[in-house]
């Protein structure tokens, strides 16, 4: 139970979204986007976050959409995890947003709602960043008008879009879904549990990929980590001491893990990934 | 465009293949709705976030935790809870198998696995392990429950 | 039929009498009612572990529309507790944890006292936090309670230390400790640690409380103590016991943590704050966790010295329990760890000090296995340690030293084969379930080790030395049996225990028996409590005198139908007939309320048992050295672990868990083997993954279950393997010993043990998670 009062409401266009966006705006009312929901609901039951009104963005179509449109893959922000992991499309965004959470939880979270997350972890963008993908994105203040644009310009360790704009679709090119991949997930020792390394990869045109999320306290990829990565000159432990300096912030120490045992699951988990892939290297 | 203001509002919840008008605030879980005001109080709240499935029900067939819904976004959705599942073999099963001890995670495992059935009828240990693990018990050992879930669910490379 | 085998119930795995229910979702727990009208109350908690209250403002609360009453602390500055009263249900003048209620609001409906709770304005002054057990016992560490010799003691076993952090320190002294000491061979010493944990019942605690106009005060609780209570709101709030009537419905799960009197007290001062309108106070898990008690913690400090040849000569046991910020039932754990402190070993002399103590932390309560989960984790861990240095196989060691009969315990009673069970036929079978001879620990192909650790344990159930219970049967037209006792079901099986008991006794089909579910303080004879593993031992016996009181009714109004005497008849099969001719009886539906003669007129009326049983010859410990005889048998038994461990990255996999009872005569063996297999994966989850993690302000950071692990579907241990030692105990029903609380004793010492074969390095603190192990490797070997 959620002991505030907030307006909940439901457009069912994304000009009925922008339009009640705006109202609530003129009325100086704090909004916020609804999608899966859980975790707005999560948070309001013990008052971490507040509103005076949600606006659930599931009943708009666009964002219901998991289909192959030409040589595009489009994800809806309001499809679940499951929706995701089922269809299998992207078999690298399936099996990472598989490890999120639990399977009835999945039936919830939609993809849309695990980027816009106030957690650290987000943990689907990593596949979305390696497929240098672009999103759909509606809403804002100045106008109606939708705009396609990469996933790096609205996404740097969270996701950043204008005020009352919202995530509409992921759009990912077919040459990105069936790359050779890996995705590993290490928690503290329950297998749901938030992660204390998370790292997605794929190779493309023979070099390995990388994005990660749990070792520091927003999910990244960072092209010096590749470029590390891909150098095979390096002896092996040479180059996992150079991937854990060039993090680019100091690596999270928490109730999950100090930092000095999340550094040694990360350097195993890094080593295990270009062990998997390297084969797709060559 | 469904909206709801400030005070309550009557909605609309299919439940169990019926129909019921019931009077909600924005907060209020679909949890919350069921037990308060439907009377269904098979559905369990245990955590009120997410953790340990005791409030399980299917909307269109799929186990959530009713905890994490809001009952106003769950009036276009078919709602099932364990009162509307009367004399199932996955009910026997955990009868059966000893899978029962305090009975508090009993509906909501039930309910998961009676998902878990319908749309996996051959589920490997696997995807029965993907799909309970969203359901605490404290009391049992879980192999009771595992054994349950596997009698009805009966996949082919382990029966 | 009429003869006695076919009824026999003792002895088979009868299916559970509240399974259809439960599976169906129908059964109603205490949080399942709902009702117009009925009032809410939620608590305002302390958002410091310790401080100083300096005012409590409500007016903004006060302005929620729907708040009825707001309470605070000073309403009722007095304290209460099972044994030292050193707790106010609300906070008053200071705060001594994290989460304590400070205050409780009362609305229409939850939503609004949850908005009123977050509008009370508390101001405090922060004091210096005791935030460890070990803090807590320094000189000159802050106090806790600074008056604490002016507690009312509850029980007479319990002692304060004044102007220290001790809330009791309890002392075993048996043989000569010192002397015996300097003539050891073989010495070892070590320190075992870990902190408080929770119960995470899956049904959080709840409540209703409501006091009528003629002042009967009627609770409906989730309790494991209904009589309790009732004892508590006597000596605290001074009203009449007659006029209590308490509620218990099923259970939604227990293991100690409702077994004391917490939240009831709140929403009596709640309700009694609203005219006596009915009050429901409900926990959010989060409450469940942290301000309703927990687990204590523990540090352990164990001292064993040998011969050579691993005879143990000497044992030195310093306990230091945390209890949290009040002694609750921790200061009853305190002393039952002392008393059984040595583990099912032979050690002539013993020296033990076990300290409650008191700190900044979540206070505790019982938990299954009452203190010794977490001794015998010490206690074996320290005797795997040894048989190392004394390079003997674990098993040998301990079977060099295992207690038998003719021995005694620390508190000096003598054994004897009726009250002690075969400690080393258990660990004999154990070590065939586990393959103990195969290797104890191997690689394999894929670069993991698999490796088995072994554990003894024992415990004596200290129940209150006039602990009881009591029975009443009604019989219905059909000659069926209702069987009314105040033994509560919280899932171990008790009703259906109590069940096959009578219907044994009867010789009886299960089915014509009928148990109240439900407990009713006013119906239902009194009953100490449903902890302890003590219910089918009291209530049993109480049923059989329950049933034997029926027969002799019965036989006697039989004797009148068949115009013989009572001595030549016997009960059976819904029948009471003639020993010498069996065909010739009476149906017990024809007699069952009364006799009814030809012409109408009717002689003896209806059928109505009853009976009871006291617990005997208990005799509370010596002050100084701890003689005494604190409980009326022990149950023995043996647990394995077999993980599979991962030296790359130190994850392990729980293969096998082992459990071998002396559980004396099992009743049902199916249900003794869901009570082992779910003690287990309790012990287990402990100790593999569960604590609370504080701040340096004493503040609990992982009160949620997102955070706060528990052992979830596919994390069990593959295989769980369970067998049972049945040496009869000649005091309980059918010769019956305890088990509830059993299967979880050995299994944090079992799995301590397994690992740390595994791992190569000691592994003395729990949760056993792989950065622990890591954490533990680290200095002994290089970096990767
Ligand atoms: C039991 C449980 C376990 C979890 N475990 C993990 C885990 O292991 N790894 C992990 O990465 N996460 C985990 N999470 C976090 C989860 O992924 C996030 O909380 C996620 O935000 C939930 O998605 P939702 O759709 O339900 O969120 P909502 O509550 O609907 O939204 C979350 C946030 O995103 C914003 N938002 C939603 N949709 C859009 C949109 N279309 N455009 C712009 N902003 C939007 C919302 O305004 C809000 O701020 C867990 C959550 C739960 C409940
Ligand atoms: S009550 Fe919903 S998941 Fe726990
Ligand atoms: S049977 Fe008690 S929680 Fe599962």
């Amino acid at each position: 139970m959620i002991p505030f009062d907030f307006e909940y409401y439901k457009p069912a266009t994304v000009a009925e979204a922008c339009e009640t966006y705006r109202t609530l705006q003129e009325q100086k009312k704090s909004v916020v986007y609804y999608s899966g929901g859980t975790e707005f609901i999560t948070l309001a039951r013990v008052n971490q976050i507040s509103a005076d009104a949600v606006i659930d963005l599931k009943g708009i179509p666009e964002v219901q959409v998991l289909e192959m449109q030409g040589d595009q893959f489009i994800v809806g922000s309001a499809v679940t995890l499951n929706q995701i992991a089922e269809s299998r499309l992207f078999p690298l965004l399936a099996q990472t947003v598989r490890g999120v959470a639990d399977h009835n939880s999945r039936n919830k979270i939609t993809i849309g709602g695990n980027l816009g997350s106030r957690l650290s972890y987000r943990e689907g963008v990593l596949p979305l960043l390696l497929a240098d993908c672009k999103v759909r994105v509606a809403g804002g203040m100045k106008g109606e008008g939708e705009r396609v644009v990469s996933l790096s310009d609205v996404f740097d360790k969270q996701l950043n879009l204008e005020q009352g704009e919202f995530l509409l679709q992921i759009l990912v090119d077919k040459e990105y879904l069936d790359l050779p991949y890996v995705h590993l997930k290490k928690t503290k020792q329950s297998k749901v549990d938030y992660p204390l390394v998370s790292v997605a990869a794929l190779v493309k045109d023979k070099e390995i990929r990388m994005a990660f999320s749990g070792i520091c306290e927003y999910p990244f990829r960072l092209g010096e980590i590749e470029e590390v990565v891909n150098n095979t000159t390096f002896a092996r432990k040479e180059q996992l001491k150079q991937v854990v300096g060039k993090l680019p912030a100091a690596i999270l120490d928490d109730l999950h893990g100090s930092a000095g045992y999340r550094e040694f699951v990360f350097r195993n988990v890094v080593q295990e990934t270009i062990d998997a892939l390297e084969w797709a290297q060559k | 465009m469904i909206s709801n203001g400030k005070s309550k509002t009557v909605i609309e919840l299919h439940v169990n293949g019926d129909s019921h008008e019931v009077m909600v605030r924005s907060g209020d879980t679909l949890l919350d709705i069921l037990r308060e005001q439907l009377g269904l109080s098979g559905a369990k709240r245990s955590c009120e976030n997410g953790d340990c499935g005791a409030c399980t029900v299917l909307a269109d067939g799929k186990p959530i935790h009713s905890c994490l819904s809001l009952a106003i976004e769950s009036c276009d959705q078919s709602l099932m809870t364990i009162e509307g599942l009367m004399g199932s073999p996955i009910q026997q099963a955990f009868v059966d198998n000893w899978a029962i001890q305090c009975g508090f995670c009993t509906p909501g495992f039930i309910l998961n696995c009676h998902a878990l059935a319908t749309e996996h009828p051959n589920a490997s240990d696997e995807v029965i392990e993907e799909w309970m693990c969203s359901n605490l018990c404290r009391c049992t050992g879980y192999q009771e429950i595992k054994e349950a879930v596997q009698s009805v669910v009966r996949a082919s490379g382990n029966a | 039929m009429t003869t006695n085998q076919g009824w026999k119930s003792v002895g088979n795995p009868e299916q559970r009498i509240d399974a259809v229910e439960k599976a169906a979702g129908t059964v109603k727990y205490i949080g399942d009612f709902a009702m117009p009208g009925l009032l809410h109350a939620k608590l305002v908690t302390s958002t410091h572990a310790h401080a100083k209250i300096l005012s409590i403002h409500t007016e903004e609360a006060w302005k929620v529309p729907g708040v009825r009453a707001i309470v605070t602390g000073e309403m009722f500055p007095f304290h209460i507790g099972p044994i030292l009263a050193d707790r106010p249900p609300l906070a008053w003048e200071k705060v001594r944890y994290y989460g304590e209620p400070v205050a409780i609001v009362v609305a229409d409906h939850e939503y609004q006292a949850k908005q009123a709770v977050q509008k009370v304005q508390v101001e405090y002054q922060p004091l210096p936090v005791v935030n460890s057990v070990q803090q807590a016992f320094e000189t000159g560490a802050p106090l806790v309670h600074e008056n604490s010799s002016q507690y009312m003691k509850i029980i007479s076993n319990v002692y304060p230390v004044p102007g220290t952090n001790i809330g009791s320190h309890i002392k075993i002294r048996k043989g000569d400790f010192q002397t015996a000491w300097l003539s050891c061979e073989e010495i070892f010493e070590a320190t075992y640690s870990f902190n408080l944990t929770d119960h995470v019942a899956m049904e959080t605690r709840s409540t209703r409380v409501e006091i009528t106009p003629s002042g009967k005060v009627v609770v409906h609780s989730c309790t494991q103590s209904p009589f309790t209570i009732k004892k508590v709101f006597n000596q605290f709030f001074n009203i009449a016991v007659g006029n209590i009537v308490v509620h218990a419905p099923l259970v939604g799960g227990a293991f100690g943590g409702k077994g004391t009197v917490q939240l009831e007290p709140l929403a009596y001062l709640a309700s009694k704050a609203v005219g006596g309108k009915l009050v429901k106070l409900e926990n959010s898990r989060e409450e469940d966790m942290i301000t309703s008690p927990c687990h204590i913690g523990l540090k352990a400090t164990i001292s064993l010295g040998a011969t050579k040849e691993g005879k143990l000569v000497a044992g030195k046991y310093t306990f230091l329990v945390d209890s949290g910020a009040y002694t609750d039932q921790a200061a009853g754990i305190t002393r039952a760890a002392a008393l059984d402190c040595t583990g099912p070993y032979n050690i002539p002399n013993v020296w033990c000090d076990s300290y409650c103590m008191y700190t900044n932390h979540p206070f505790a309560t019982s938990f299954r296995g009452y203190g010794h989960p977490e001794l015998t984790f010490a206690v074996e861990r320290t005797m795997d340690q040894l048989a190392r240095k004394l390079n003997l196989d674990p098993i040998r060691f301990r079977l060099l030293n295992t207690i038998k009969p003719g021995d005694t315990s620390p508190t000096q009673t003598l054994l004897d084969a009726n009250n002690i069970g075969d400690a080393a036929k258990c660990i004999e079978r154990a070590k065939e379930l586990i393959q103990w001879d195969q290797g104890q620990r191997r690689e394999t192909g894929e670069r993991k080790v698999r490796s088995k650790g072994i554990s003894l344990f024992w415990k004596t159930s200290t129940t209150a030395t006039n602990a009881q219970a009591g029975t009443v049967l009604t019989f219905e037209a059909d000659g069926s049996v209702n069987l009314n006792c105040a033994a509560i079901e919280v899932g171990q099986g008790a009703k259906t225990v109590l069940a096959q008991i009578l219907a044994e006794k009867l010789k009886m089909d299960l089915k014509d028996i009928h148990v109240t579910m439900e407990l009713n303080s006013q119906y239902d004879p009194h009953q100490w409590r449903t902890v302890a593993s003590s219910t089918t031992f009291l209530a049993g016996r109480a049923v059989l005198a329950a049933a034997e009181d029926a027969i002799r009714q019965l036989k006697k109004t039989a004797g009148i139908a068949m115009q013989c005497s009572p001595e030549d008849l016997d009960v059976g099969g819904g029948r009471v007939y003639l020993k010498a001719n069996p065909e010739y009886g009476v149906q017990i539906k024809d007699i069952a309320l009364g006799y009814k003669y030809p012409n109408g007129h009717t002689v003896e009326g209806q059928i109505i048992g009853s009976g009871k049983y006291v617990q005997r010859h208990l005799t509370p410990m010596d002050e100084n050295t701890g003689f005494g005889k604190p409980g009326p048998w022990w149950s023995v038994g043996a647990q394995a672990v077999e993980v599979e461990w991962d030296p790359k990255d130190y994850t392990y996999k729980i293969l096998k868990a082992i459990t071998v009872l002396d559980g004396g005569t099992i009743i049902n063996p199916m249900m003794a083997t869901q009570q082992m297999r779910g003690g287990m994966s309790l012990g287990l989850s402990f100790a593999s993954s569960e604590g609370f993690i504080f701040d340096q302000q004493g503040i609990v950071r992982n009160p949620q279950l997102r955070t706060y692990k528990i052992m979830r579907f596919g994390e069990q241990p593959e295989e769980y393997l369970v067998d049972f030692i049945e040496t009869p105990n000649i005091d309980g029903p059918y010769g019956a010993r305890g088990i509830g609380e059993y299967g979880v004793i050995g299994a944090a010492a079992a799995l301590g043990n397994s690992l740390s074969t595994a791992a190569g390095v000691e592994l003395n603190h729990l949760p056993l998670i792989p950065e622990l192990i890591w954490q533990a490797k680290q200095g002994k070997e290089e970096e990767l």
